[in-house]
């Protein structure tokens, strides 16, 4: 278990903006600088990234379409040392969707979408679709190679949707391979909501792409709800525009192995980029994020804050929070934040902020991580105001999620994940 | 009428380097409507007083007592302290995510009460006592205290004190940080507590600018982890003109 002892407690240790060797007030010295990992880490578990070539830098992370290049992991790879490979054996497999274009095909696609919303497919060389994603490993290059026609939702320019889009992706059956590509693509200028929601059994493997047009105001909320016995591998990469606005959050409550890659990066200048996330695994799931944002362009921001509750002997967790700010990236503000909170002994929760800084001319960057119980400091507070430590750890636990659940700002959606997470807690009776 | 006694009391805390005694008997009695200010130079205690009085766990009390009307307050815990009618105003309060200030009012009421406000009457209570502390409406809706200034942390603490109508409360350094019109506010919010609930107040402060706007009956030298003299207004005013030497040349004497 990762920095779990009662002193360490919630408290983000190390969490600061780091100073870049050579960057001065004037922000000009620097050309060449690179920081490398002399600033201290958060949370125990943590890798430092070798400045030496090697899997450490994700500019060096191959990418592509060709399924030769992505064999099957053994384990030792860098992208997959945290995953459990047996469990995941369904979404790695070079298979086709079951009983495709029947009516048993294990994966049920439903959309909502105001009347603006333009609805069709798209062949693989059909752009925009692979314009934007990447596949950033085995499962990711299988889910588009079996999708013949991804589902293509299009928001016209300068289209302001009153209401989500909203795309239900349920599985029907545990152990049937779903396999999915989607791309959203959000016009000049247009403000969009996109909800995808999966629910059921399958074993799912799903891209989903992002185009964000200039000036565009997207969000992308991605639940996990599966049962228990469902299996998720998915990547979700975005592109965002020049002065656009783009947030992903994903919540994942469900399913025994969801591993989701969650991307950005950027077309222009003037975009601002966040990711959020909230997982709750209990005994037997295992839930991994990682979120990679690729700063290749100058004066965007971005901001990255994922938070889990684990309760349960063999609750796991993993977020890898990569950050890249390229050479080209001058004037870039970074930011990125892992809190876990361990509400039982047995549970594991592994943090991996990584770093990479090329170039010092920048506004900032920084990343926090930490794993514990609960902070004796809330508790205090609380029950110096007459409220019982039962209560207080309710509070608190509640008020820990609900941070992320606040930047979802759909209301009913709020609504009905704070209730997902009353059940959640009702299990362990916090 | 209520009374806080403390008698002879003695504080230790565990640091890397072993335990430290901090406070090294501590004898103080506080009633309903009374005033106290505790002055002291840093280092002396004074906030370890008030957190052992409020039952934080880092505090360890190795003898003495704490009695709110004959009532053993070291057996309480903190939240029944909270409910026995004991306040404090925190040096530093604490922000806790995703809790907003309405819940945590509610929830914290409905605990000291023993029963839920009255939803109606309690919004314009709300509403009332945080006009009265120039306390922007959307703070309502913010988690607690989370992205306050330190002024706001103050004046949210004391919208509390108001709120929660305790028999003695113990102020921390709460004038620390604050500008004159915050001070001013925050006095104003203290007195109006003092007015409204013969409330019994322990005011801890560095500084006498608090003392002339909440003007204490009774102020006590906190050195060394003990009260080294006790004596009326006369004695802040003192000093303010002499400082604390005359008191730390006698312990360092002794």
């Amino acid at each position: 278990m990762t920095n779990t002892e009662e002193k360490v407690a919630g408290v983000d240790v190390g969490e600061r903006r780091i100073s870049i060797p050579g960057f001065t007030e004037e922000g000009e010295q620097l050309a060449a600088a690179k920081v490398d990992t002399e600033h201290s880490h958060g949370g125990l578990g943590e890798t430092q990234r070798k400045t030496v070539a090697s899997a450490g830098s994700r500019a060096n992370r191959h990418t592509g379409f060709d399924l030769a290049e992505f064999p099957q992991p053994n384990g030792r790879e860098e992208e997959w040392r945290f995953s459990p490979l047996k469990k995941l054996a369904g979404v790695l497999s070079d298979e086709p969707t079951a009983n495709a274009g029947t009516e048993d095909e294990p994966v049920d696609y439903q959309v909502k979408a105001p009347e603006a919303v333009v609805i069709s497919t798209l062949k693989a060389d059909q752009a925009p679709r692979n314009t934007v994603l990447q596949p950033a490993d085995r499962a990711a290059v299988l889910a588009t190679k079996h999708t013949e026609d991804a589902l293509y939702i299009q928001v016209p320019a300068d289209a302001e949707l009153d209401e989500q889009v909203k795309i239900d992706i349920t599985g029907i059956k545990a152990g049937l391979r779903g396999n999915a590509h989607i791309v959203l693509e959000a016009g000049v200028n247009s403000k969009a909501t996109f909800v995808l929601e999966h629910r059921g059994s399958a074993n799912f493997n799903g891209n989903v792409e992002i185009k964000v047009g200039d000036g565009a105001d997207v969000k992308v909320i991605s639940l996990q709800r599966w049962n228990d016995d469902a299996i998720h591998a998915g990547q979700h990469d975005a592109e965002v525009g020049r002065d656009a606005s783009y947030k992903h959050v994903a919540v994942t409550l469900g399913g025994e192995v969801v591993r989701l890659n969650t991307n950005f990066r950027y077309a222009a200048e003037g975009a601002e980029a966040e990711m959020y996330g909230l997982y709750f695994a209990d005994s037997g799931q295992h839930l991994e994020h990682r979120t990679f944002v690729d700063h290749n362009t100058p004066n965007n921001t971005s901001n990255v804050l994922y938070k889990g509750a684990l309760q349960g002997e063999s609750a796991r967790t993993v977020w890898i929070g990569d950050v890249l700010i390229r050479k080209a990236a001058e004037g870039t503000d970074s930011y990125e934040k892992n809190e876990n909170l361990v509400l039982t002994d047995g549970a594991r929760a592994d943090s991996v902020p990584n770093l990479e800084i090329e170039t010092g001319v920048i506004e900032g960057a920084g990343h926090a991580s930490s794993t514990g119980r609960f902070d004796e400091n809330h508790l205090f507070y609380l029950m110096a105001r007459g409220i019982p430590e039962d209560i207080a750890r309710q509070l608190v636990v509640r008020g820990f999620l609900n941070e992320i659940i606040q930047k979802i700002e759909v209301p009913e959606l709020e609504e009905s994940l704070q209730e997902d997470l009353e059940n959640e807690l009702k299990i362990h009776g916090n | 009428m209520s009374t806080l006694e403390i008698k002879d009391l003695h504080v230790s805390i565990e640091t890397d380097q072993g335990t430290k005694e901090i406070l090294k008997g501590v004898s103080l009695t506080i009633s309903s409507g009374e005033k106290h200010a505790i002055m002291g130079p840093n280092g002396s205690g004074k906030s370890t007083l008030a957190s052992t009085i409020a039952g934080h766990p880092r505090y360890e009390v190795t003898s003495g007592s704490i009695t709110l009307d004959g009532e053993d307050v070291l057996e309480m815990e903190p939240d029944e302290r909270a409910q026995a009618g004991l306040f404090l105003a925190m040096q530093y309060p604490v922000e806790v995510p995703g809790v907003t200030m309405t819940n945590f009012l509610r929830t914290a009421k409905t605990a000291i009460d023993g029963e839920a406000p009255k939803l109606r009457t309690w919004t314009k209570e709300v509403k009332d006592a945080m006009e009265k502390l120039r306390i922007d409406a959307d703070f309502a809706n913010r988690n607690v205290n989370e992205g306050f200034s330190g002024g706001e942390k103050k004046r949210v603490e004391i919208l509390q004190l108001e709120l929660f109508k305790p028999k003695i409360a113990v102020l921390d350094e709460t004038d620390s940080g604050l500008d004159i019109d915050a001070l001013r506010v925050v006095s104003e919010g203290v007195n109006r507590a003092h007015e409204e609930n013969n409330m019994g107040t322990l005011l801890i402060t560095h500084y006498t600018r608090i003392l002339n706007y909440i003007k204490p009956d009774y102020v006590h030298v906190f050195v060394d982890g003990k009260v080294a003299e006790q004596g009326g207004p006369e004695l802040a005013d003192e000093l303010e003109a002499n400082g604390y030497d005359r008191f730390l040349a006698a312990v360092s004497a002794a």
